[in-house]
């Protein structure tokens, strides 16, 4: 039944292949036996090494050779796209909640649509539109959001009535029903086709395609890919490219340096019948109904349908080799709630006739996002996998996001939340990853409201405090891993059950976390920031110094004592961390990350210290536990506690010293709360913690301290429009373009990465700036919150996008933070933008389709900085992260 | 009149009772996993009981069910009673000395037992000071008998079996100068009770029985299928040997009328039993009691009615028979249930229902479309008529109300019929013991990889 249902599902057209490749594929058909010739003997060596010929593999192969690398060997253990591409159900959706997804997909809608007539491969694309259906206004909200992100891309999409869905799709049943998202220009696509398609492009643009070679392990040397390991012999190569699919976990652990693909497989199930009575039209629009659980498209005048149920089977958790993928166990007990929701939606599908119940495992990874990039310990070791069900959807723009990083060095957009360097060694357990997907899976077709958190593969790291924090009240949210306090919960009072705490309102948690800022502005509050990356940097002479000013862009060669926050720019001058870094001594250095930034921000720096063996770097993350002592009264505390003078004048803003707090001696204290309010942050080797902690709330009693927790944090930063890294800040975001010319020091008296651009930019200007939001019009209880990604509006114009939004409760109003660009009206043309520009315009930010005036602030409101510390130096920090 | 199913699960849920042996470092100790417990009464107050413990100063779990009749007192009594003159009789001499020691000096006792109890399963508190002097002077003869021997467990069984049945005699006739505690200990020894009991201690089980109620050992063969291993005798007429040993235990001329009606004497059902003095004590003593015991002793019909053809007593003991069964990787429940369940349902359904509840396979095959012409309609049909027919087994969170339900509600397909269950759980207080008897089962669940670690060490 497999055989058949391949050629069912691939029309395949061999014969368009170059002839080099169709001599093997000849071999192929003529017999399954495995003694067959292999006609064509692998290079001994190549540029590049791709594994996988599946869909992810081919688009890479493809990109790379259209960007004009040759020298490209594709292997493929079975057949090329035999694995989950075979399988998948072939419906190209460009409804995505984030940007870069939305944006990979419109790239593969574009790519596909063009690809019959570029190759001359029949790929089956039909443009059939698809509807999303909502059977609750909190899905409708959630799909206005959607609709709006696509509406300023330029892709036509509308929000529908039940009554539209009725005269697009005859047999949708609409009682249920509150409306609906359409979005005509969405596609179906044979996905085998398609591969085969970008594989027979690739092939005419030089790219050998080696088919029954299977890849055992990566060779690697000084920390780079040398060569690939096969079957069939050996390959040397610069570049590896994982596209492996379900397998690539299991290829990343096996060479000897091994790498990280955080990623596991569930079985997924759809089901094909055959046709109607009178067949369905190939272009009838494709259906989702996310709380229904289920997808519906037309296939071959039937209809397929499957789903993502909420008890899905994870499998090959201890890893299982095997060529291709079969056709699993039919389970149709499992897949009776999606039958059910099936009929539900279509009831005239009673009588149709099955065909076949389909079972095709797909990987899903951690946080429901692909994994690209380069590997951070291996060099030339590229991944592009783990689609949680989209690679047909990402499979164009994914490919060609990652053929630019490895021919430019960086994609042409920021893919931080794709990156394989978000995870570490501590995504990888087997364990964890089994239960992560549970999650996962189901959650494709959950309501994404803000401020969701995963529950499990939680307290994994904790803060030795967790405990005592947990026991007052704690609500937590989790980091890389690491446990973080959202707020804290007073005794007495009770909050939602945690689903009927999803919101797109005003949260049920929005008083609690009103009095811990209350707190922060009136007294003190402690908030532990553990999660933090640190890393400390030294050396025998004047190395770490030489090499820190060449790679961060603020002056380092500060006395001691003090606390520099600084960019770590990339070539374009865009942030690749954001971060404090302290003189410890002459030549040693404490650098303070966002907490995601550790596997990232290692790598980084690994790759650019010079070796040697005089210049250290250690991750002392672990080492530390961090408090943030919140408030005008945090002074008190600590000096009671120290009994050291911490007035202004003995220490000053951004200062580092370390002293005693309680009994516990050499407690780093700087004098930054990356808040902008007043107060300590307290660096305490682990095992003083507890002691540390308990001291400071006997003693803070007085001074009415109480805990608090990130949510009060963010509240705090973003009135006083300070950017954090990997939400505001990212890899294309320049210092320049976010109001920190201050933080850059262009004439330190030496150069440093970033610095051409930045002097560009001085000179000419940007072309976006970071701008705040104050909502004007908008009811706090009633209306909608703004969350992130919501498009900025200026003189009834899409000028930019929102990248964070807090309510501020100083101002008793919402502030939202984001990026004004400067569109030519008539050529669509980037302008620079100009202060006046910002200043001199009428602004709407739209949330889920309704609009809201905004005033637009390029400064942080003085008069908020009633508690201000000695000279007006303000202290700018921001990688709190969320 | 018809009970909904959410009605029938609370009638066949307020007794259930589930303990799971606490795990240590992830490393179960314990060859026990736990036990799931539950009763349905038929009689109005239920006459069984049922008692589980932990031995604290020695190793083993103590599990039991006891099936009382004349009244529940006797029942009562033993299950509250029994595991301390077992545990005591296993207590080595330095051990007892510590604890007539504590006792002596006012000192805190060292714990025996640790209960495993649902809120239902009372102590009578009136009585405890009382039994705690009886169970204090065993375990002073103990001390003074010390063999020096290490205790076995067979032997420990039969002598708490008897002492206890001994004491509860002598309780009787020495009576109490309080009145209500006369009255009790009378009614003790004036009704009757069954017990058997179970003492797992690593691969050792033992189970000691006195009467009709029975242990049973689910075996899982090696093709997955559940058989069922006795593990007790009954002490009724229809055990031959226990005919026999009756009959030589008096004289010839009474071999007719010792056993009428598969009844002993004509009247007592199990030939063996705690209590039932009247079966035990000649008829003087029966007498003397009876008239200088409380005006209600003498209002009962019952307790002053000499059986006939009365002439050589003692026709009843409460001496047990023990078992000893070495536990095996294979052997993967045990069930301990009154003579409720097995008059109702074969021990090898028994088997195959727990077992196949435990292991949570219902051998439903797998669906298949193949080649046939299916429609979504029959599918969803299809589908849903399975998921109801696996439901009734997740409704229930404990195996032995999972028995209780088959038990009562099968019908002659050996399924549950839904209807039948209804009908037999509203029955009449009245009625209700015509048609069922009182139900207790305890279904105690093995570690088999502990047993297995435990065999290969030997």
């Amino acid at each position: 039944a497999a055989g058949m249902f391949l050629r069912l599902l691939s029309d395949v057209r061999w014969q368009a292949a170059n002839p080099k490749w169709r001599r093997m594929t000849g071999s192929r058909r003529s017999t399954s036996s495995t003694a067959e010739p292999h006609p064509v003997a692998l290079p001994e060596q190549a540029q590049v090494v791709i594994c996988g010929g599946g869909i992810m593999g081919t688009s890479v192969a493809y990109h790379l050779s259209k960007m004009g690398w040759k020298d490209i060997v594709l292997l493929e253990q079975g057949r090329l796209a035999a694995g989950t591409t075979r399988f998948s159900a072939g419906i190209v959706s460009t409804a995505r909640h984030m940007s870069v997804e939305l944006k990979m997909a419109d790239y593969s809608n574009k790519l596909y649509q063009q690809l019959e007539q570029e190759t001359g491969v029949s790929t089956g694309y039909v443009k059939t539109g698809s509807i999303s259906l909502a059977q609750t206004q909190d899905r409708l909200i959630s799909l206005k959001r959607i609709a709006s992100s696509l509406n300023v891309m330029g892709i036509p999409c509308e929000i529908i009535t039940p009554k539209q869905v009725a005269q697009l799709h005859p047999l949708i049943n609409i009682h249920d029903l509150v409306g609906a998202m359409y979005v005509p220009e969405d596609a179906l696509v044979s996905p085998a086709n398609v591969s085969l398609a970008l594989a027979t492009a690739a092939s005419r643009n030089g790219v050998q395609i080696h088919e029954r070679t299977s890849v055992s392990h990566v060779a690697v040397q000084n920390g780079r890919v040398t060569g690939v390991e096969t079957d069939r012999g050996q390959i040397r190569c610069q570049y590896f490219v994982n596209c492996a699919g379900q397998w690539a976990y299991e290829l990343g652990h096996s060479g000897k340096e091994p790498v990280n693909i955080p990623l596991h497989a569930c079985e997924h199930f759809y089901l094909l019948t055959h046709p109607l009575k009178e067949p369905l039209a190939s272009d009838l629009p494709t259906v989702v109904d996310p709380d229904g659980r289920i997808y519906i498209r037309n296939w071959q005048g039937g209809i397929l349908s499957g789903g993502f149920e909420k008890n899905p089977k994870p499998l090959f958790t201890e890893g299982r080799n095997q060529l291709e993928i079969h056709n699993l166990q039919e389970d149709w007990d499992h897949f009776e709630p999606l039958l059910s929701a099936l009929l539900r939606r279509m009831p005239d599908l009673e009588a149709l006739q099955i065909m076949q119940l389909v079972n095709c495992p797909e990987s899903f990874t951690p946080d429901m996002r692909c994994i690209m990039g380069e590997s951070p310990t291996v060099r030339g070791y590229f991944v592009l996998a783990g689609m949680n069900s989209a690679g047909i959807s990402y499979g164009g723009g994914a490919g060609k996001y990652l053929a630019e990083w490895m021919v430019n060095g960086y994609p042409s957009e920021n893919v931080w939340p794709l990156d394989l360097k978000r995870f570490g060694a501590l995504q990888s357990s087997r364990t964890f990853l089994r239960h992560r997907v549970m999650e996962v899976m189901p959650l494709m077709y959950d309501l994404k409201v803000p401020r969701w958190d995963f529950q499990t593969g939680r307290q994994l790291r904790t803060s030795p405090l967790y405990d005592r924090l947990d026991a007052q009240g704690a609500r937590w949210m989790e980091k890389h891993g690491f446990e973080r306090v959202k707020y804290f919960v007073p005794p007495g009072k009770d909050l939602l059950d945690l689903d009927q705490s999803k919101t797109f309102y005003k949260p049920d948690w929005f008083d609690i976390v009103g009095s811990e800022v209350k707190c922060c502005k009136e007294a003190v509050c402690v908030i532990d920031m553990s999660s933090f990356t640190k890393f400390e940097i030294s050396s025998t002479g004047d190395q770490a110094l030489e090499s820190l000013q060449y790679l961060f862009s603020n002056d380092l060669d500060v006395p001691v004592g003090h606390v520099v926050h600084t960019g770590m720019l990339n070539e374009k001058g865009g942030y690749e961390n954001d971060c404090s870094i302290a003189r410890l001594s002459k030549r040693s250095f404490f650098m303070i990350s966002p907490t995601d930034q550790q596997v990232h921000c290692w790598a980084w720096l690994k790759n650019r210290l010079p070796d040697d063996s005089n210049l250290t770097m250690e991750d002392v993350t672990w080492k530390y536990t961090a408090l943030n002592l919140i408030g005008p009264r945090a002074v008190d505390v600590l000096s009671e506690l120290s009994y050291a003078p911490i007035t202004p004048d003995h220490f000053p803003s951004l200062f580092c010293k370390e002293m005693s707090v309680g009994y516990a001696n050499g407690i780093r204290v700087m004098s930054i709360t990356h808040t902008g309010e007043p107060g300590f942050m307290l660096y305490i080797p682990i095992e003083y913690a507890l002691h540390v902690y308990n001291e400071v709330m006997n003693m803070g009693q007085k001074y009415g301290i109480r805990n608090a927790g990130y949510y009060a944090l963010r509240s705090l930063r973003i009135e006083k429009f300070f950017a954090f890294w990997g939400q505001d800040l990212d890899a294309f975001t320049t210092p320049m373009e976010c109001g920190r010319e201050f933080q850059v020091k262009l004439e330190k008296g030496m150069e440093f990465i970033g610095q051409e651009t930045l002097l560009e930019q001085k000179q000419n200007g940007v072309y976006k700036r970071f701008t705040m939001f104050i909502l004007e019009d908008h009811d706090t209880d009633m209306d909608l919150w703004p969350w992130w990604g919501e498009p900025i509006f200026r003189n009834g114009r899409y000028v930019g996008k929102t990248t964070s939004s807090a309510y501020s409760y100083t101002l008793e109003r919402h502030v939202c933070l984001g990026f004004v660009q400067h569109f030519d009206e008539k050529t669509g043309e980037e302008l620079v933008v100009t202060t006046d520009f910002v200043n001199q315009g009428e602004y709407e930010i739209d949330i889920a389709g309704q609009r809201f005036q905004a005033k637009a602030k390029l400064y942080p409101f003085s008069s908020l900085f009633t508690h201000r510390r000695r000279k007006d130096e303000m202290e700018l920090s921001g990688y709190q992260g969320e | 009149f018809y009970l909904t199913p959410p009605q029938v699960n609370s009638i066949l849920k307020a007794n259930e009772y589930s303990f799971k042996v606490p795990e240590f470092d992830g490393k179960n100790v314990s060859s026990v996993l736990g036990f799931d417990s539950n009763q349905l009464p038929a009689n109005a107050p239920i006459e069984d009981r049922r008692s589980a413990a932990t031995c604290l100063q020695t190793r083993g779990m103590l599990l039991g069910v006891f099936d009382g009749h004349a009244g529940c007192a006797c029942a009562q009594a033993v299950s509250e009673r029994l595991f301390y003159y077992i545990a005591v009789s296993l207590l080595p001499h330095e051990t007892l000395l510590e604890i007539e020691n504590a006792v002596e000096s006012g000192r805190a006792l060292l714990p025996i037992l640790q209960w495993h109890k649902h809120p239902n399963d009372y102590f009578s508190k009136e009585a405890s000071k009382l039994y705690f002097s009886s169970l204090r002077t065993y375990w002073q003869e103990l001390i003074d008998l010390n063999s020096g021997e290490t205790t076995d467990v067979k032997e420990a069984l039969i002598n708490a079996f008897k002492r206890l049945d001994n004491d509860i005699s002598l309780e009787a006739q020495v009576g109490d100068p309080n009145s209500f505690l006369n009255y009790l200990v009378l009614r003790v020894a004036f009704s009757g009770a069954t017990a058997c009991v179970a003492h797992v201690d690593g691969v050792d089980l033992h189970v000691a029985n006195t009467g009709d109620s029975r242990a049973m050992l689910g075996v899982q063969e090696e093709d997955g299928s559940w058989s069922a291993v006795n593990l007790s005798y009954d002490h009724n007429a229809q055990n031959e040997r226990e005919v026999k040993r009756v009959k030589t235990e008096h004289p010839k001329s009474e071999e007719k009328s010792l056993v009428k009606q598969d009844r002993l004497l004509g009247l007592l059902m199990p030939f063996r039993a705690f209590g039932d003095v009247k079966f035990k004590w000649s008829i003087e003593l029966q007498k003397r009691v009876i008239e200088s015991g409380p005006d209600q002793l003498n209002a009962n019909e019952y307790t002053k009615f000499i059986p006939p053809n009365y002439h050589t007593p003692p026709y009843l003991t409460a001496e047990p028979e023990v078992i000893h069964h070495k536990l095996r990787p294979q052997d993967k429940f045990l069930v301990l249930a009154t003579d409720g369940l097995w008059e109702t349902m074969h021990r090898q359904d028994v088997a195959r229902i727990v077992g196949e509840y435990l292991t949570g396979v219902h051998h439903q095959q797998p669906i298949a479309v193949g080649g046939y012409k299916v429609t979504l309609g029959q599918m969803h049909g299809l589908l849903a008529e399975r998921r109801a027919r696996i439901s009734s087994v997740f409704e229930d969170q404990n195996a032995a109300t999972h028995l209780i339900r088959h038990a009562v509600g099968n019908n002659e397909f050996g399924t549950v019929d839904h209807e039948r269950l209804s009908k037999m759980l509203s029955l009449p207080e009245e009625l209700a013991r015509m048609y069922r008897d009182d139900i207790t089962i305890i279904v105690v669940q093995f570690n088999s990889h502990v047993i297995g670690a435990c065999q290969n060490e030997e």
